[in-house]
């Protein structure tokens, strides 16, 4: 699949194969120093097979660990719910959903010929 | 037309709601009131008065609403009492000299304390207990006292006792009579209340007459017994009954009893028909009523009678009532003392648990004419319906304050058996139709029920009859709790249970597919992972199961606040040998992990960051260990006492027991985490009461509890079975484990899961024991296929190269978590809090190892 448009300046890095992440979960990618939660959702729809990168650290826990939280929808919207204290946050915006006032980093990401790569 | 000119004397509990029930009248017929009230503040609650001890505030007393009387115009002259009524002019005058005209009086006066004539009690220290000025009087001379006696061990006697216990003195209660409330309780029910109540630290003296106080020689009094005994004591309070204020009435030449109170005919008028009379100081058909709830009914009559209801009659009220005295409970329904002349008496007392309950039927046995509850009246409600509305009693009236019989249908009486006009809250007047109604049209929480209704709000003693009612209207609209998953399933666990088993659904996706919609949430994949774990016993890290996992199940471990994961390696039964004890202790210096001791008998281990778990479980499986489950919805220990091996008292052997029941059911997935216990004798040193399956030996064999629980909502668990063999004890844990996976709920354990089960422990019983439902057979092969399945998660994870792939912080580096850093305690690790990581003098990164940007090709 092809990176989504509005793209920010920056440089398309490699983090792993799309095999080394199973369906459904995360991992945590350091990019450029930086901690980044990238999840690979499952399926054929619309999401099917997508990846998706937010920060990895989760503000209320103050713990890199977002990549460990399980992952779905909430009114179909794509998040994940933090391992530690359960909050959940949009994969796509990074937003919080029981927090408005709470949003963490969102980063690019696309698969090319099975690398994920990540922009930071 | 001109306003009626009212003047009510007396603003209590009863005048007050005699002013309520008029403005709300008076659009129709206007009225101008004035209200004259001896004392220094309007109305308050008199009945909860005890509670200014405990804490309330007058303010939070007060019975009338912000602004009730500018609102409705109403004068009110505090502190200026009414001194004479002069009937020819129709005129009031005060005690300030004012004179007021009157088209019509109410007399609300109330009662004053009765003190008995003995010589001394015009000495300081004694009180009575009526107003909250004698409550402030009393307090201050609490101040430097430490023994307080109360004369009168009547309702407000105890009452007055609670309140001299709350201010710390040391208490005695001195009664007339051979028994406490004497006029309420029979001997039995008496004797019984005084057992409670001794035994919360307050001495009862009865049978005593009080003849003299004198100067005391240890306490500031001394009170003089008639049969020459006496009791030293600081403070004296009289609360030796109560007399109609009624001297007004009797200096105006209106018609006053014998005994006291001003007498007046259906409509609460005296003889004089401009002037009413309500309450404590009113005497009808012979009759005085020192309760609220009839002096409410009273205060009605007589507001509708002055607004024109000619017809408005009080017909007569219940003396039935249900307080709380000193923490116990106690209630009175009508004929308590079997005064009827064929009445035949049901008793049952429970001595060990200080519970007596007294029925008192027609001699036909259909009728309930009243009833003595002392200890539990929980009851009290639905036998007062019983009592009110003449309704037929059911084959063995003895059913109703029986305990309820093994197999026997549910006692007592369904709110549907009330008819729509039955009374419901006496102190407020509401029907049993009112409250429907209410529900009806929108209060459809007990909060706003009493507060539209007002039922409920003055003794209490209806509230689990109102919210009985409440719940059984709300059905019949239709209106159900709904127990769904979440939002990807209207199915509640139980429900997707069978459908996963009888479906033979081995898989997240197909579950959802077939019977949910969307992704899945946080919620419901952790609760299906349990089922499926439950149902077919495959391995949890499984790549189709592995996304369903809490991040504990996923790394078979327990995360903590900072990221890192603790251990939990299983010890069964608590009994370890030393060179595995050593093992532990090597593996934590070697890791460098924080230990503790694990309320549950094992040893936890803290501080492991997420690639270093597999090492650590590496040597901890080569020293024997297997995973302890702690991160799981799963049995987590089986805690024993040493048992009869060693101990002087056991009567079994309560480790080799423990061991057994550990190693079989270790790895059990279930709706929540299962805790068991055995102890080898009725000391009970393992506590397996507070589990969810308790073992406790006994000289034949073993007795079996079942869901108790710690925690937030301890409950003490249930007696399944007794004197059972060992055979039969394991037949019946399967059974009831199995039962409970398949009919549980999410996170419910099975202490909550009990409670909610129609029928309850009974049922379990039938179900477990009786095998009721002949599911006994397919739920112990159930569980044998789990056991002999069972393969430590620990052990199959390090063996498996693709599970090991997971256990690193970074898919790209081996670097490990800088964020992670600890600082030392005692020590031993802890996390650092986030001032003391920028200190790095102070605190020390879990691993020396370099950062490493770099990236490494994947895969």
């Amino acid at each position: 699949m092809t990176a989504r448009p509005n793209l920010r300046l920056g440089e398309w890095v490699a983090v792993c194969r799309l095999d080394d992440i199973v369906p459904d979960t995360g991992v945590c990618a350091l990019v450029n120093g930086v901690q980044v939660a990238v999840f690979r959702l499952s399926g054929d729809g619309e999401d099917g097979g997508s990846v998706h990168a937010i920060a990895n650290f989760d503000p209320f826990a103050k713990a890199n660990v977002l990549s460990r939280g399980i992952v779905g929808d909430l009114k179909g919207e794509l998040v994940v719910a933090s391992p530690v204290y359960k909050q959940h946050f949009n994969l796509v915006t990074g937003q919080c959903l029981e927090e408005p006032g709470v949003r963490v980093a969102a980063f690019q990401a696309c698969v090319q010929a099975g690398t994920v790569f990540v922009i930071t | 037309m001109k306003p009626e000119k009212i003047v009510v004397i007396g603003n209590g509990m009863i005048g007050q709601r005699f002013l309520e029930q008029l403005v709300s009248r008076a659009e129709a017929h206007p009225v101008d009131i004035t209200v004259f009230c001896a004392e220094p503040r309007p109305a308050y609650d008199r009945v909860q008065l005890t509670s200014f001890f405990s804490g309330k505030s007058p303010a939070e007393l007060n019975l009338v609403p912000e602004g009730f009387f500018e609102r409705h115009g109403i004068a009110l002259r505090l502190n200026d009492k009414a001194v004479a009524i002069d009937r020819e002019r129709k005129v009031v005058r005060s005690a300030r000299g004012q004179e007021l005209r009157y088209d019509k009086l109410v007399l609300a006066t109330g009662s004053y304390p009765f003190v008995p004539k003995v010589p001394g009690t015009e000495w300081q220290d004694c009180f009575v207990y009526r107003a909250i000025e004698d409550l402030e009087a009393i307090r201050a001379a609490a101040g430097n006292a430490k023994v307080g006696t109360v004369i009168g061990g009547g309702l407000l006697g105890l009452e007055a006792a609670k309140a001299l216990q709350d201010l710390g003195l040391k208490t005695h209660v001195v009664e007339f009579a051979p028994r406490l409330m004497a006029v309420q309780l029979d001997d039995s029910g008496g004797r019984l209340l005084r057992h409670k109540i001794e035994a919360l630290g307050v001495s009862v003296h009865t049978s005593k007459v009080t003849k003299e106080i004198v100067k005391g020689e240890t306490c500031r009094h001394k009170l003089l017994f008639a049969d020459g005994s006496s009791l030293e004591t600081d403070i004296v309070v009289f609360s030796a009954g109560i007399r109609p204020r009624d001297q007004l009435a009797k200096a105006a030449r209106l018609s006053v009893g014998e005994r006291g109170g001003i007498t007046v005919n259906d409509h609460c008028q005296t003889n004089d028909s401009n002037i009413y009379a309500l309450g404590e100081c009113a005497l009808w058909s012979g009759r005085l009523y020192g309760l609220v709830a009839p002096g409410y009914q009273m205060a009605e009559v007589a507001a509708r009678h002055i607004t024109g209801e000619t017809d408005a009659r009080f017909p007569g009220a219940d003396m039935s009532t249900k307080l709380k005295l000193l923490g116990v409970d106690v209630a009175s329904i009508g004929d308590a003392h079997g005064a009827a002349p064929d009445a035949l008496n049901y008793v049952f007392t429970d001595e060990a648990s200080g519970i007596y309950k007294k029925l008192v039927v027609s001699g036909d046995r259909k009728r309930l004419l009243g009833a003595v509850l002392v200890g539990e009246a929980n009851d009290y409600g639905s036998l007062l319906q019983l009592t009110l509305n003449a309704i037929e009693l059911p084959e063995h009236p003895e059913d109703l304050i029986l305990p309820a019989r093994e197999g026997g249908a549910s006692k007592g009486l369904g709110v549907d058996a009330l008819p729509d006009s039955a009374l419901i809250c006496s102190c407020n007047n509401v029907s049993k139709s009112a409250l429907c109604n209410a529900v009806t049209d929108g209060a459809t929480s007990l909060a706003a029920l009493k507060k539209c209704t007002r039922a409920a709000t003055t003794c209490g003693g209806c509230g689990p009859l109102v919210k009985q009612i409440l719940d059984a209207t709300l059905k019949k609209q239709g209106v159900e709790v709904k127990n769904y998953l979440c939002e990807h399933f209207d199915y509640s666990r139980q429900e997707l249970f069978h459908l996963t088993r009888i479906g033979g659904l081995k898989t997240f996706d197909q579950i959802i597919s077939k019977h949910g919609r969307g992704r899945g949430c946080d919620i419901c994949k952790p609760a299906v992972a349990g089922i499926l774990a439950a149902c077919w016993n495959e391995f949890v890290l499984k790549p189709k199961h592995a996304p369903l996992q809490d991040t504990n199940d996923y790394y078979l471990a327990n995360m903590q606040k900072d990221g890192t994961y603790s251990i939990v390696p299983r010890v069964p039964g608590g009994e370890i040998l030393p060179e595995k004890l050593i093992v532990l202790g090597e593996v934590a210096k070697k890791f460098g992990l924080y230990t503790k001791i694990t309320g549950a008998q094992r040893i936890d281990l803290f501080g492991a960051r997420v690639e270093q778990l597999p090492l650590i479980w590496k040597d901890l499986v080569d020293a024997g260990f297997e995973s302890g489950h702690a991160y799981g919805k799963a049995l987590r220990t089986v805690k024993s006492c040493v048992g009869s091996t060693w101990c002087r008292y056991g009567v079994q052997d309560s480790v080799t027991m423990a061991v057994h029941i550990e190693n079989r059911y270790r790895g059990l997935r279930a709706p929540h985490k299962l805790k068991m216990a055995v102890s080898g004798c009725t000391r009970e040193c393992a506590e397996a009461q507070g589990k969810d399956v308790g073992i406790i030996a006994t000289e034949k064999g073993w007795n079996l509890y079942v869901c108790g629980n710690g925690g937030i909502k301890p409950r003490h668990a249930d007696l399944l079975a007794k004197d059972i063999d060992d055979a039969t004890l394991v037949k019946f844990i399967d059974r009831f484990l199995m039962f409970y996976i398949r009919t549980g709920d999410r996170l419910q354990r099975t202490a909550t899961w009990l409670d909610n089960l129609e029928g309850g422990i009974d049922y379990v019983r039938k179900v477990v024991c009786e095998d009721s439902l002949s599911i006994g057979a397919e739920l112990e092969a159930d569980m044998q296929r789990f056991v002999d399945t069972y393969e430590c998660e620990w052990k199959k994870a390090i063996s498996d190269p693709e599970t090991l792939k997971r256990f690193r912080h970074f898919v790209n580096s081996t670097a490990p978590d800088h964020n992670i850093v600890f600082a030392v305690e005692r020590g031993q690790i802890r996390p650092a809090r986030s001032d003391e990581k920028h200190k790095p003098d102070e605190a020390y990164n879990s691993s020396k190892a370099d950062h490493e940007p770099a990236l490494e090709p994947a895969s």
